[in-house]
């Protein structure tokens, strides 16, 4: 149904409003952008649950742990005390994908939040490849489901304090829970909980070799190394993935502790490729409602008055403040929708510069197209090298800082220039590397033969090492699931010179 | 497309998160309560209130780098005025942890607000005197049952129809109904439809015939049967039944005794006051009815509202015991003791006139002691201006105090000392020494 005419008129909203919105925003983003989605669920709730939703990633169902209420604490104190506004949509990536439309919200806002979340965001999760890659949306609400089920169960049995030890040291190591080199292994969340069941019966069955007990008598030493190596390779060493190492070689946990450890590492996992999205996907997200909102518009669907609204909110989520106003990061939804915009004009309307610089794309005249492209194939980092243009460069007017900690100074050392451009955008790429904010940690031994101590490795970027208390009470945690002596050292890249040693757990 | 409206769905799904939140940092959160009430804020513990704890009270770990020393390139955004080579003097610290030593590594893990948590007041004050309890609470306080209440209590075959159990009524009737053999109307239906399927057929063979005379004779048999056995009979009715229940009344009251001469200052009267507001809120926790009656006195005693008794100021010298012959009027006036439990708190500096004191001595063995639950008496001391030892009203109740272990002494001279010494009079004791007549 195409209707005409205006869809609404003032900031009342009704449930007929919201459907005939999402037909008319349906329309032009199918037939006009091509945009491609998952079937959309829509839910209208109060600010009150919008904070629980934030509470928990966005997630509708989690289990119960206290991390989740000290969050709430924290976003219902900013919240109350105004320093934060609900943000005007969350969106989670399943299939169906479920959009919250908070019942505050005037009726431009509710089409606005549609365009944004259920077009712009859904479009982006079903088609980016880092999605598709390492998460699992038609499952992933159920395997909450059963998470939770499964560590309520846990605790019905074995007692919250056991249950809250097992995930607060899992927590702890959340982020060494992903395989990032080794490639993902996409995970079929819906035979998880058949596994659960499984699982106490292969352990019976199964042969673990750190439980080796029998004598390894006189062999010679060289014939004691190969077995030594072939263990290695059996463990999978080394294992960049400490959640993973434990659940199956960790020999004092029990199969539920194994579990949790288990649902902590794939909950991690389905997050993993958010923080390397962020900026494009707000910056599509952000570009789809500018685009569908202008439209509506342009087709007399919504009145001047709206579109007024609609180009309000749009303006304070796109601002970036400058470093005077005391801003060292850029806003994700204002750099991700310049460059949005700016590929869209470098297609259509390009300058001699854009030409030199973006010779593929600079006028082809598919727009659409072109920025469909980008986010299938690209994430934040080879999205920011390959298409930040001088003009976003200028328009941001960035520059770049040298901090050398032997100087008493910054140095500046490339402005938004000729000179500068390919500087600035490279350290720009690199700052949306995910090996900028993920520590590489690797198991890299395990003394099979003598007191089962685990041996992991840091690999220091330049000058950084672990935070100190921090990386203490996260290696306790771990020689605690480890069940012994766990020995971290950090080495020194280049040199491989172990620069700092540390250990827990009893020897 | 779908829709849905979540806004009536369960709100609070994060109440449980919340809890557990609280019980981790229960040490902390203790101590922020007790914190607050300390800073005099105890006017307010009545109401819910925020606590902050500190974040490492929750701190969550993981490993994390932090940058220390070398280089590292920043890109910032809105310059006007910088070009290459342009030097900038660094920010003082903050700005991303530049400079920093390795020492200062640790703290850079903590850069988390702390948290604060609105408590209700039973929070509050759950928390507040977590290990407290009061002492004799056993006593008499189930000997009072005047008062009653309806409760449910079963069914019965009579009442007034606003309480009829139509649930079960519809049962026993059912019951009965199935018991009785009574026609469903949907079998007396079946048989008229056939009877007027029958009458319209013209004309009736014999057995047709025969079937439309058995079936009539039929369909009077079941009208006769359903009119005898009613739908719901009399004997079906029943009615909710209440019966009043005696319900023990746990009622206390709490005298305040408090010495307002010239020798009391200002601020020796707010120290008192701390600890009587502890003592009422205290006891408030425990009891559904609790009085005060508060009663100053310096050489005359009088009852007093509570503005006055801490804010209007009197001179004169001092005579303890008139303040104890006026709470035994008030008490014998108003507060049977068989259906109170009475609690006594005194505060004073330690002044009475010396021939008074053996008349204070009598009365409080003698007449005071045996009726109270407990009595607390607190000595407030001047902050240093007045150093004496051990004053003679002081020497006086700890004589009493070594024959009958419910009067509680204690000296207090600043306000940090209220609650440790309201803590350790009414910590919780092993249950041996609670045992005493």
């Amino acid at each position: 149904m195409t209707g005409t005419g205006l869809l609404y008129q003032g900031a009342d909203w009704n449930f007929t409003i919201i459907r005939d919105c999402y037909n008319a925003i349906e329309e032009i983003a199918e037939k006009e952008l091509g945009l491609d989605v998952f079937p959309n669920r829509i839910e209208v709730i109060t600010s009150e649950q919008m904070l629980d939703v934030y509470t928990a990633n966005g997630m509708p169902i989690n289990y119960h742990h206290w991390s989740y209420g000290k969050r709430f604490a924290g976003h219902e104190n900013a919240y109350r005390r105004g320093l934060m506004g609900l943000a005007y949509e969350v969106v989670i990536n399943s299939n169906p994908c479920i959009s919250y439309l908070m019942e505050e919200n005037s009726a431009t806002m509710q089409a606005l939040v549609i365009a944004h979340a259920a077009f712009g965001h859904n479009h982006f999760f079903k088609n980016n490849r880092l999605f598709q890659e390492w998460t699992d949306p038609s499952q992933i609400l159920n395997y909450l489901e059963f998470a939770r089920g499964y560590i309520s169960r846990c605790e019905e049995i074995h007692g919250q304090a056991a249950v809250e030890r097992v995930l607060d040291a899992a927590h702890a190591l959340q982020g060494q829970g992903v395989n990032r080199h080794s490639g993902s292994r996409h995970i079929d969340l819906k035979d998880e909980q058949a596994r659960a069941r499984e699982r106490r019966a292969y352990e019976d069955s199964s042969f673990n070799d750190l439980w080796r007990t029998l004598p390894q008598g006189s062999e010679p030493e060289h014939s004691g190394n190969g077995e030594k190596q072939a263990l290695r390779r059996r463990l999978g060493l080394p294992e960049e993935n400490i959640l993973y190492f434990l659940e199956k070689h960790a020999p004092r946990l029990a199969p539920w502790e194994r579990e949790i450890i288990r649902i902590v590492r794939l909950i991690a996992q389905y997050f993993y490729p958010q923080p390397q999205l962020k900026l494009m996907n707000e910056g599509c997200a952000t570009w789809v409602h500018d685009r569908i909102m202008s439209r509506l518009h342009e087709k007399g669907r919504i009145d001047d008055a709206a579109f007024m609204e609609v180009i309000h909110s749009t303006t304070n989520v796109i601002a970036q403040f400058g470093y005077e106003q005391g801003s060292t990061s850029f806003n994700p939804y204002a750099l991700g929708f310049a460059m949005m915009k700016d590929i869209e004009r470098i297609c259509t309307d390009p300058t001699d510069e854009d030409r030199r610089w973006q010779p593929d794309i600079a006028g082809n005249g598919d727009a659409y197209g072109t920025l469909r492209h980008a986010w299938a194939e690209y994430r934040d980092e080879s999205f920011v090298l390959q298409f930040l243009s001088p003009k976003v460069m200028r328009d941001f007017r960035m520059f770049r800082l040298l901090d050398d900690t032997r100087d008493p100074y910054l140095l500046v050392d490339a402005i938004h220039d000729e000179a500068g451009y390919r500087d600035i955008r490279r350290t720009v790429a690199a700052s949306y590397d995910p090996s900028t904010w993920y520590t590489e940690i690797e198991i890299v031994d395990v003394d099979t033969f003598g007191d089962r101590t685990l041996r992991l490795e840091h690999r220091t970027k330049a000058g950084q090492a672990l935070a100190d208390s921090d990386m203490k009470l996260t290696l306790n945690a771990l020689a605690d699931l480890w069940g012994y002596r766990v020995v971290l050292d950090e080495i020194d890249t280049p040199t491989g010179r172990v620069l700092l040693s540390h250990e827990a757990g009893q020897a | 497309m779908d829709i849905i409206d979540r806004r009536s769905n369960p709100h609070g799904k994060n109440l449980e998160n919340r809890r557990r939140a609280l019980e981790r940092a229960r040490g902390a959160v203790q101590k922020a309560v007790r914190d607050a009430v300390a800073n005099g804020k105890i006017r307010e513990v009545g109401e819910g209130k925020a606590v902050s704890i500190p974040a490492d009270a929750l701190h969550e770990p993981g490993f994390h780098r932090v940058f220390t020393q070398g280089e590292r390139h920043i890109i910032l955004t809105g310059n006007h005025e910088f070009s290459r080579g342009d030097k900038l003097r660094r920010p003082p610290s903050g700005g991303g942890g530049q400079g920093g030593g390795p020492g200062q590594a640790g703290t850079d893990g903590g850069g988390e607000d702390a948290y604060r948590f609105i408590l209700s007041r039973d929070e509050f004050l759950d928390l507040f005197f977590d290990d407290l309890e009061l002492p004799d609470l056993i006593k008499r306080e189930i000997s009072a049952t005047e008062t009653t209440a309806p409760s449910r209590a079963g069914l019965s075959n009579d009442g007034s129809p606003s309480q009829l159990d139509l649930g079960r009524t519809i049962r026993y009737s059912m019951a009965r109904r199935i018991g009785l053999g009574r026609p469903k109307p949907a079998e007396l239906d079946e048989i008229e439809a056939r009877i007027s399927e029958l009458e319209d057929i013209r004309p009736l063979s014999a057995v047709q015939l025969d079937e439309l005379e058995a079936l009539r004779e039929k369909r009077g048999m079941l009208r006769q049967r359903m009119n005898r056995i009613p739908w719901v009979d009399p004997v079906d009715l029943r009615y909710r039944r209440f019966a009043p229940t005696p319900k023990p009344s746990t009622r206390a009251v709490m005298f305040c005794l408090m010495d307002v001469s010239g020798s009391m200052t200002e601020r020796m009267k707010d120290l008192a006051k701390q600890f009587f507001l502890l003592l009422h809120v205290f006891l408030e926790k425990r009891y559904k009815t609790l009085d005060v009656v508060f009663i100053r006195h310096a050489e005359t005693a009088e009852e007093v509202d509570e503005e006055t008794f801490f804010h209007d100021p009197r001179t004169g010298g001092t005579v303890v015991s008139t303040a104890l012959e006026e709470m035994l009027r008030v008490q014998k006036a108003r507060y049977p003791v068989q259906q109170w439990n009475i609690y006594v708190a005194q505060a004073s500096d330690g002044d009475n006139s010396p021939s008074d004191t053996p008349q204070v001595v009598r009365l409080l063995d003698e007449d005071i002691l045996p009726l109270v639950q407990y009595y607390a008496y607190i000595e407030v001391t001047g902050s240093g201006s007045i150093i004496r030892g051990e004053t003679d009203l002081w020497q006086a109740y700890r004589s009493v105090a070594e024959k009958q272990p419910h009067l509680a002494i204690r000296q207090v001279s600043d306000r940090k000392e209220i609650f440790p010494v309201f803590r350790e009079l009414f910590a919780r004791r092993t249950t041996g020494e609670v045992s005493h007549a």
